[in-house]
């Protein structure tokens, strides 16, 4: 379908509505805490990297932005790798207690974090991955793996069964059929997978900051810092906030084709 | 649509994520089972207390009771508010979001730039946005003559979340329903062309329905977390004024880590699990049973 006027200038509207509070962040990282308090203004009075520069040289800050990056993609690779073939199977085939696995996965999502940290932390301890990357990205799992299966699943209803029959006849070997013919038809719901497993784990602060204590201190806890006992440090808060926000737009920026491809159906 | 083959090796491939999701669920959710049917006097001495936490709970004349009802429906219409917002605006937007060229690119990392903030940060985003002295929504908002104010008007405050959220998250249910619909396949839209069908009938009877497995888990997702919304209320009115912002997770965590009363918020926090459950499966089996009923 074509796009007309109408919808352009919704969707600018749109956009502009939901960059200022993002402008507003930008705006704050860039003055010093008396000119935030002092009054409004829409620029920064007397525009300053100074924040920018603190998190950049103290090699606190620049490790756990490390860490943080490195459980997230790990996390993200595990997850939709682990998940694309049992959204598959939950999907194309019938087997016992399909539909209760099915839905099991999906109450993992609903645990209230703030309860599940103690016992997080205690088994995490008595397996030894405590203040490990490794915990971290095992705990992610839990409601990551489960959201990528059912994004999956509704991408591989997507696409038609005689697909598969079609490749089948041809003389396509299952794994062959999967990797090549099969995967690319659901490359919308791959990149959209991928983008929403990234940014749950990168914005997940509880377990992570639980799991951690110094080795593996992720960016979320680092930014506790920004509360200290002298006050709260606005502009150091809001420049922490203004960096992570790049990894994740990075990540949407690589997967667009992927999320924006039409679907074509090219073999049939 | 023929029924699905039957094929019990398909469970090999849904071993890893059984594997993975397991390994983090059984524990964990066991010890919480087990406080909720305890009582501590602190110092990791527990002692058994039966169904009690659970009775007091479910019972609207005592003191948590009524405090967990209050909350309980305070959430429920913070959820239904957010979702009866989000999910019609996320799917209008989708639409008319840009298909070619380069504006995708741009219009993709934008729209999910809010969803990659911390919680903590975007609640202080708002904090600051939304003063009337130093913010610009608030001084827009008081400057157009309303009594805005976040830390007085329990009105304010609870518009204020929902703002945020909507904020916040309909970026979700945009990027689901745009990756769905770029998913139609062309030959759909062709076939409308040819019969001349109107823009609405594309949208009711191609779009939708293909959207509809996408819908389904932005619906779920969005209350899932609607339901449990913790951070943003915390940072910017901490539950105020009043309770008028003091939704269940955020009860439980006064009752959990405030009053270290593990016993009862363990107890809260399963019956809280057990409603979002409940919701979820109803919401998840009628639309299955909508599906099944339209393929036949």
């Amino acid at each position: 379908m074509r796009n007309g006027t109408l919808p352009k200038i919704v969707f600018i509207v749109y956009v502009l509505i939901l960059m200022t509070p993002i402008y507003w962040l930008v705006k704050m990282s860039l003055q010093t805490n008396t000119d935030i308090m002092s009054g409004l203004t829409l620029f920064p009075r007397h525009p300053t990297l100074e924040k920018y520069f603190e998190i950049y040289n103290d090699p606190t800050w620049v490790h756990a932005f490390g860490v943080s990056l490195s459980y997230v993609a790990i996390n993200t690779v595990i997850a939709v790798a682990v998940a694309l073939p049992a959204a598959y199977a939950f999907n194309r085939y019938r087997f016992i207690g399909d539909k209760h696995l099915f839905f099991w996965l999906l109450t993992n999502l609903m645990a209230p974090a703030a309860v599940f940290a103690m016992p997080f932390f205690q088994l995490y301890y008595a397996v030894g991955l405590f203040d490990s990357i490794w915990a971290v990205v095992l705990a992610h799992c839990l409601f990551n793996v489960p959201l990528a299966v059912w994004i999956l699943e509704g991408f591989v209803g997507g696409v038609p069964r005689e697909i598969d029959e079609t490749a089948a006849i041809d003389g396509y070997s299952f794994p062959r059929f999967f990797i090549l013919i099969f995967l690319p038809l659901i490359a919308n719901g791959i990149g959209v997978t991928a983008f929403f497993c990234f940014m749950f784990s990168w914005v997940e602060q509880l377990l992570a900051t639980t799991l951690t204590s110094t080795h593996a201190l992720p960016f979320a806890a680092v930014m506790t810092r920004a509360y200290s006992v002298s006050g709260m440090d606005w502009s150091l808060l809001a420049a922490a906030g203004v960096l992570t926000m790049i990894p994740g737009a990075f990540v949407i920026w690589f997967v667009r084709n992927h999320i924006a491809k039409g679907f074509a159906l090219g073999r049939v | 649509m023929t029924e699905k083959p039957l094929n019990n090796r398909a469970w090999f491939f849904v071993l890893p994520v059984l594997g993975f999701v397991l390994f983090s669920s059984i524990i964990p959710v066991m010890t919480v089972v087990n406080y909720s049917v305890q009582d501590t006097m602190g110092a990791n001495s527990f002692f058994w207390n039966g169904d009690q936490w659970f009775r007091d709970l479910l019972n609207p004349a005592t003191t948590i009771g009524a405090r967990f009802n209050d909350a309980l429906f305070r959430t429920l219409a913070f959820s239904l508010a957010c979702l009866a917002i989000e999910i019609p605006l996320g799917i209008a937007l989708a639409l008319c979001a840009p298909r070619k060229g380069w504006a995708v690119g741009i219009s993709l990392v934008v729209i999910a730039l809010p969803m990659l903030i911390p919680w903590n940060v975007v609640g202080t985003i708002w904090q600051i946005f939304t003063r009337a002295d130093i913010g610009l929504f608030g001084a827009t908002l008081v400057g157009t003559g309303l009594r805005y104010n976040v830390t007085q008007e329990p009105i304010s405050a609870w518009m204020t979340i929902v703002v945020i959220d909507v904020w916040h998250w309909t970026p979700l249910v945009i990027l689901l329903s745009y990756a769905g619909l770029r998913a139609i396949p062309d030959a759909y839209y062709q076939a409308a062309r040819i019969d001349g069908a109107s823009r609405w009938a594309v949208f009711s009877k191609i779009e939708l329905p293909k959207l509809q497995k996408v819908l389904v888990i932005a619906v779920l997702l969005r209350f899932m977390q609607t339901f449990m919304i913790y951070t943003e209320p915390f940072v910017v009115t901490g539950g105020g004024p009043g309770s008028a912002t003091t939704f269940l997770s955020i009860d439980l965590d006064k009752i959990a880590l405030g009053q270290v009363d593990l016993g009862n918020a363990a107890a809260m926090s399963l019956v809280y699990y057990l409603i979002t459950l409940t919701v979820c499966w109803i919401f998840f089996t009628v639309m299955t049973q909508l599906e099944r009923r339209r393929d036949v």
